[in-house]
């Protein structure tokens, strides 16, 4: 049993920035991560964050009021508005701070940190550092901790919360690299583990982002939040949904139809290329739909050639090597093949702006959080922002519940019964062994359910049909089998006990999904075109049941900007 | 559908002896394109369920999954399977590394020597209301260092730590260069006496391994050489930076 007065769970930029701001207030706090906190996801972001920093020539009078109404707009309406008017007025100290922590963002000639165009965004806001704007936050995030000390538990899989009367006392982690599990005993606990992509077959996430975090609080009793708010994002590469960032339409580039049309021009005439992410989506799955894909097949082309070759290597050289090594293809030479992908999680564990759930001791932060500043449909460039944002508050209020709290009871019974639970069952599905259900056969089954029912387009006989495949993937994964049973780097263990989760969060997606009869933001109904404000303006709650979730619902909170109609 | 040969080299610490890795060989098919992450998943799904190797991002950016694959360096989610020839992959975990199990090295040490280094900006004057001012031109000298991944092939293929185990390895001196060449930066000699000496900069003797290790293609090499010049001056003409 080991003990710190705070874990944080995931070593992202959430988790990272929550851990540095409770260790900068004299908290003694932890990071578990299955994963070298360098590798995590966040790394994987392209484009850039926004900020109201006003540093662009054509972004003199920006403001965060602005980029609050973007955002809230760009929602459909769906984000509650006090968390984003945080949000954003925190994003200006929060970048500055960021570049004064030696993040290396790309400089205009004035010496300010570079601005780029980005869609739904009425002004250019979104600071980047070429393209590779995660990876730079990212390190620089691990920076930080490694300076602050922080302790970081690298390849520990955390497996479950450990929770007493109804509040939470830490963790149960698997140590992949020695084996064996350890109770991890806290007296808060931070979640920071990102998305839920995986769930889906056509994803731009790492493999990690299965959505395993939200699953742990789901299963300990805590809400998922809007859920069925899944963003397909316009541009994942054709053989591999790897992403190309929006930056590249940022920085001017077109998308082609497969008779070489500008077809945006006919359903974002103002925005074009640079509409928010699931009008831009919806738009190239109709092309494609409506047989006007490259050659009538299942892609569209990001072009990029007229930018020339000095433009694309100083602002877009990630992208080229990701289309080089990828896909086979150079976009100095030639367009590249595209297709809308599965890109991120808008719902998540039901939080507020301090990232506190209803389970007392437990916060969540990041992609895998539900606050809600994204609503129906995130904004490119808010998900990095959410993350130093929400993991900073999280990180000073997981700190002042500690500072609040009384003397840490004694945890060595539930930490002991705890494990025990945890060894039982994979204890269970050793036992099952090979004669078990056949857990790759489930996630395969579950990745292309997911895709083919619960994609861009969505009504009401192709969900229910999906959620009848969801609900048998259910039976099956309590019967699945481990087939190895060594104690070091035993990827058939994680990888099957993640499952369970993952399904229980999908057949969540597919609920709300289907609960839904409107189309807002991401969610979009053939069935039911329109937004209904009257019945649907509310988050979901989906509460976890062995049998299926229980849904319920939870207000949005307006005030800034009354609903109205989205156009581009 | 095309065949490819795997063969991967294994090592369980909990069965094995010291010393006592084998090669196992499995056949994988595929249609159009597989990498070799791809393929190694494909074994740990329905042949083998016992391998063990890294892997998060598959696009190239995490450093999960370096691995020694046909006696080259890479990452094995950047490696497609087309672009190898011969008639079987022969995938190995670095090497001169120790092991942890299969495909995946110990990397305890690698990561003690980043920190080590004190691998973040310093700064010893009141922060300023906005950004830190950096031209372009500046902030392009980072282009390079920035980029590295951690992935750990230049450190493994450098003679200079498999002879000297305290050598802080070609990684851990790039993050150096990147901060001290940073005009951020005010470490002034905080960070120098991490890089300048025995176990520093001066271990490197330009071999290069590094250079042609790295898949981001980078140049540690020629960044240890800019901290020995740099020690060099600000120990004979007193300079700071």
């Amino acid at each position: 049993m080991i003990h710190h007065e705070l874990i944080v769970v995931g070593g992202g930029l959430a988790g990272l920035r929550a851990a540095v701001e409770a260790r900068n207030a004299g908290i003694d706090v932890a990071i578990l991560s299955q994963v070298w906190p360098g590798r995590s996801h966040s790394g994987a972001a392209q484009g850039g964050v926004n900020a109201a920093l006003a540093n662009h020539p054509e972004s003199a009078d920006d403001t965060w009021e602005k980029h609050a109404f973007d955002t809230v707009k760009g929602s459909d309406y769906l984000a509650d508005q006090d968390a984003v008017a945080q949000m954003t007025k925190d994003a200006i100290p929060v970048i500055y701070q960021l570049d004064q922590w030696g993040c290396p963002f790309s400089r205009f000639d004035n010496g300010t940190i570079a601005q780029r165009p980005f869609g739904g965004a009425g002004y250019p806001r979104t600071c980047y550092g070429a393209d590779k704007t995660g990876h730079y936050m990212l390190h620089t995030m691990v920076e930080r901790a490694v300076k602050a000390e922080v302790p970081m538990y690298v390849e520990w899989f955390v497996t479950r919360l450990m929770v007493d009367e109804g509040v939470c006392r830490g963790v149960v982690a698997y140590d992949m690299i020695k084996g064996g599990f350890e109770a991890f005993t806290a007296d808060a606990v931070i979640m920071a583990t990102g998305g839920a992509g995986r769930t889906y077959s056509n994803s731009t996430n790492a493999i990690i982002s299965t959505g395993y975090g939200m699953a742990m609080a789901y299963h300990a009793g805590v809400p998922l939040k809007d859920l069925e708010f899944v963003q397909f994002h316009p541009t994942g590469l054709l053989t591999t949904n790897i992403l190309m960032t929006e930056g590249a339409r940022g920085e001017g580039g077109y998308l082609l139809n497969g008779e070489g049309e500008r077809f945006m021009q006919r359903y974002a005439p103002k925005a074009m290329e640079l509409a928010p992410r699931d009008i831009t989506s919806r738009s190239i799955q109709t092309e494609i739909n409506e047989g006007r894909g490259i050659d009538g097949k299942g892609f569209v082309y990001l072009d990029l050639r007229h930018l020339g070759a000095e433009k694309i290597l100083e602002k877009l050289p990630g992208i080229r090597d990701l289309a080089i090594h990828f896909e086979g293809v150079d976009p100095i030479e030639e367009p590249i093949p595209i297709v809308p992908s599965q890109h991120y999680s808008m719902g998540g564990i039901d939080t507020d702006m301090d990232g506190a759930t209803d389970l007392a001791g437990f916060y969540a932060a990041g992609e895998c959080a539900c606050v809600s500043v994204h609503g129906g449909n995130r904004l490119g460039g808010n998900s990095l922002l959410e993350t130093v944002v929400f993991g900073r508050r999280a990180g000073a209020a997981a700190a002042q519940h500690i500072r609040n709290s009384g003397p840490s009871p004694d945890m060595t019974v539930l930490a002991g019964r705890t494990v025990a639970a945890v060894e039982a069952q994979v204890g269970g599905l050793a036992a099952r062994g090979a004669a078990g259900e056949d857990p790759y056969a489930v996630r395969a089954e579950m990745t292309t359910t997911m895709k083919d029912h619960f994609g861009v387009f969505r009504d009401a006989a192709t969900m229910h049909a999906g959620l009848d495949k969801m609900l048998a993937l259910k039976e099956r994964v309590g019967n699945v089998g481990l087939r190895h049973t060594g104690g070091v780097l035993n990827l058939d263990m994680i990888r099957t006990v993640e499952l369970e989760g993952m399904v229980d969060v999908a057949l969540g997606i597919a609920a709300g999904a289907l609960a839904r009869t409107e189309s807002r933001g991401s969610h979009s109904r053939t069935d039911y075109p329109d937004r209904d404000d009257t019945h649907w303006l509310k988050h979901t709650l989906a509460h976890y049941h062995p049998e299926g979730p229980r849904l319920g619902s939870k207000p949005v909170t307006l005030g800034m900007f009354e609903p109205q109609e989205r156009k581009y | 559908m095309p065949e490819a040969r795997f063969r991967i080299k294994r090592w369980d610490p909990e069965s094995d002896e010291a010393g006592a890795e084998r090669y196992d060989e499995f056949t994988v098919p595929y249609d159009t394109s597989l990498t070799v992450l791809e393929g190694l998943f494909y074994v740990q799904e329905r042949l083998d369920g016992s391998l063990s190797f890294r892997y998060c991002c598959r696009a190239a950016v995490c450093g999960s999954c370096a691995m020694y694959i046909d006696g080259r360096y890479r990452l094995a989610c950047q490696t497609n399977v087309r672009h190898l020839t011969g008639d079987v992959i022969t995938v190995e975990p670095l090497p001169h590394m120790p092991l942890v199990k299969d495909l995946a090295c110990d990397m305890t040490d690698f990561f003690a020597k980043y920190e080590y280094i004190k691998p973040y900006l310093m700064r010893n004057s009141a922060p300023p209301e906005k950004e830190i001012p950096q031209s372009p031109k500046d902030r392009h000298k980072l282009d390079e260092p920035i980029d590295c991944i951690l992935c750990g092939c230049c450190y493994s293929s450098c003679p200079s730590v498999w002879g000297e185990e305290n050598y802080l390895g070609p990684h851990a001196l790039l993050k150096a260069y990147r901060f001290e060449i940073d005009s951020r930066d005010q470490a002034r000699r905080e960070r120098l006496p991490r890089f300048d000496n025995e176990r520093g900069a001066y271990r490197c003797h330009t071999i290069t391994n590094c250079v042609e290790a790295c898949p981001k293609e980078l140049n540690p090499t020629e960044a240890i050489q800019w901290l020995k010049g740099a020690a060099v001056r600000r120990r004979i003409l007193g300079r700071l930076k």
